[in-house]
């Protein structure tokens, strides 16, 4: 990568896989689990995600030397608030039926663990461009398991994908469900999201053994 | 060459590769080993795994074979071709007709638990590399004892590959495990398919089937097939007598009918000393004592007849033990020597805890008509908790002791 130097671009690749904020290092599980049962909703909260981690790490990162060290958390719950504000209300302009879903989600990225993580983890102690890629990459990797979640639920739990009907229609019977299938209900319940990403842990670390601790 | 040394010939060829742990199971599954231990102190022991599991099977059987008459019976009764059987030994019930249906309907339930269940099993000791452990022996006949009996054969299926890896596999396998795998198939079932896990269709074959006719047009009755636990909730009479209940000639999941029979099997674990006694006594007890306690309230007249609770709250308490599943919960799921309690204090307080907990869901939720499996999921959840505190309490107990005696 030319626009990258390695150690840059090992930023944003390295939360993709090695050291996902989901799977590895178990941050913003809560709202993986909440808001997961369809794929539409997973993206527009990567994306929201991607947004506030982005910024905020920059701004926390600019403010590092002139916060004090005792009221750190205040200020940056303030600076994800007014990043959530911003989101909520992009939100209810231009998509105002999603947002109707997210609302309660999105107010909840204020106390997305992986946000306060970066932030105290990293835009602390480093540059902003630095904080920048950090918050991308994270942001990238919550939102890449968020997808890959909200995929298998949406397909086996509804029959969908982005609302788009895949499998045929249930009460039509057609495709799949002329021949018996039926959708898996427990695919939209919060415990099938942590059952997915417990199997999804359990993949990644059959695959790269350095990453089983004790 | 006999089958015996044939499978002893294919096992010494395969030994040491990746598929050796399949072929050592088949061996030693149908016949005793050739090889002995001969150093250091060894046990001889005709109870093991294998033996305990083919007991748990062997006090199972009558209940799957009930169960193959009692769904022919309901089937062939819903339809009108019989008249009632008025009681156990009727002569409507134990026809060959009823029989050849009820085979025709369990057995491939029984087939695809297995051949899905042992399969993963098999999977996962060559993957591994170690034995093939007898687990799901005992697990793969409780699954198919405690369906609704028109359950399509995917379903059961994708239940039981999910039951075997995330109840049990991923724990470390047999003996590892934290739930019961069986129950856990059958809450994966409940939650995944509601429809064809309760309400009133499903516990009768044949009943899903006309109501799709109808729905097609064609001008045919209905068949309802609610369980007493159903109609309880819904206020409506019950058509069953005792003895039915007892003998178990009402609709219900497969196995679960006969309390007749599962206290026959109950009584077989007892006296081979694999079931513990104080689970079972204690759950009943539980289950007696919440009776009581909801019994108390309606006397009380701390409830009135309006509440939708009353039905059941109102059902004298010894009576919950022959309707719903609660004693084959009590005598083949909870004495799961896993995931019990292990120590004698804590099955007491183990078992009391399904008993209550089960008759409170059942009576309170009208969503969940049967609590007896998310109790004992519960309560298998706690089972090392009870016994931690059970064992500190006892550490606790001889250290005064030791101070009394030095002081």
């Amino acid at each position: 990568m030319g626009l990258l130097s390695k150690k840059d671009a090992k930023l944003i690749t390295d939360p993709l896989a090695d050291n996902n904020p989901i799977t590895i290092q178990v941050l913003g599980i809560c709202s993986a689990l909440a808001i997961t049962a369809e794929l539409k909703a997973s993206l527009v909260m990567g994306i929201a995600v991607l947004f506030v981690l982005g910024i905020g790490n920059v701004v926390i990162s600019l403010m590092r030397n002139i916060i004090p060290s005792k009221i750190r958390i205040i200020v940056q719950l303030i600076v994800v608030a007014s990043l959530v504000i911003i989101v909520d209300q992009v939100l209810k302009a231009y998509a105002y039926e999603l947002s109707k879903t997210l609302s309660v989600f999105v107010g909840l990225i204020i106390t997305n663990c992986i946000i306060m993580g970066r932030f105290e983890a990293f835009a602390l102690g480093n540059g902003p461009w630095k904080a920048f890629l950090d918050g991308i990459g994270n942001a990238l990797g919550y939102a890449l398991i968020l997808l890959v979640v909200g995929f298998f639920r949406e397909l086996l739990g509804s029959g969908t994908l982005f609302g788009i009907p895949v499998l045929g229609d249930p009460i039509e019977k057609t495709g799949l469900y002329s021949i018996g299938y039926e959708n898996n209900g427990f695919m939209l319940m919060p415990p099938m999201a942590l059952i997915i990403v417990g199997l999804i842990i359990w993949v990644q670390r059959s695959r790269n053994t350095t990453l089983i601790e004790d | 060459m006999s089958l015996k040394s044939n499978l002893h010939t294919i096992k010494e060829k395969y030994k040491g590769t990746k598929m050796a742990p399949a072929f050592n199971a088949l061996h030693t599954f149908l016949y005793l080993p050739n090889e002995t231990t001969h150093n250091g102190t060894h046990i001889k022991a005709a109870d093991d795994l294998k033996r305990t599991m083919n007991t748990v099977i062997m006090a199972m059987v009558p209940c799957l074979i009930f169960g193959m008459f009692n769904a022919g019976y309901q089937h062939h009764l819903a339809l009108g071709v019989i008249d009632s059987a008025q009681g156990f030994l009727g002569a409507s019930f134990w026809t060959w007709d009823n029989l050849v249906i009820g085979m025709w309907k369990v057995l491939p339930l029984v087939v695809v638990s297995y051949g899905v269940g042992l399969a993963i099993e098999f999977l996962f000791a060559v993957i591994k590399g170690h034995e093939v452990e007898e687990g799901y022996l005992v697990t793969g006949m409780l699954v198919p004892l405690i369906v609704p009996i028109d359950l399509p054969l995917w379903m059961l299926a994708v239940a039981v590959a999910f039951g075997v890896v995330i109840g049990k596999e991923v724990f470390g396998g047999t003996g590892m495990n934290i739930l019961n795998p069986a129950l856990t198939i059958r809450a994966f079932l409940f939650f995944a398919y509601p429809t064809w896990m309760s309400g009133d269709k499903v516990w009768v074959h044949g009943a899903v089937e006309r109501d799709q006719a109808i729905a097609a047009g064609q001008n045919l009755d209905a068949i309802s097939g609610e369980t007493i636990l159903g109609s309880y909730a819904q206020g409506q009479e019950i058509v069953y007598s005792y003895a039915d209940m007892f003998f178990g000639i009402i609709p219900g999941s497969i196995g679960e009918t006969s309390k007749l029979l599962i206290i026959l099997g109950g009584l077989f674990l007892i006296f081979t000393k694999i079931g513990s006694w104080r689970i079972i006594l204690s759950t009943l007890v539980g289950a007696l004592s919440m009776g009581l306690i909801f019994n108390g309230v309606v006397d009380a007249g701390w409830i009135t007849s309006s509440s939708k609770f009353f039905g059941l709250m109102s059902v004298p308490f010894w009576q919950h033990l022959i309707i719903g599943s609660i004693l084959f919960g009590a005598v083949f799921m909870a004495t799961d020597p896993v995931t019990a309690a292990q120590t004698n204090k804590g099955k007491w307080i183990y078992g009391f805890l399904i008993g209550f907990i089960s008759i409170m869901i059942r009576v309170f939720n009208p969503a969940y008509p049967e609590g007896v499996f998310l109790a004992i999921l519960l309560m298998n959840v706690f089972a090392p908790t009870i016994d931690h505190y059970v064992v500190q309490g006892n550490v606790k107990k001889r250290m005064k002791r030791i101070k009394v005696k030095t002081a």
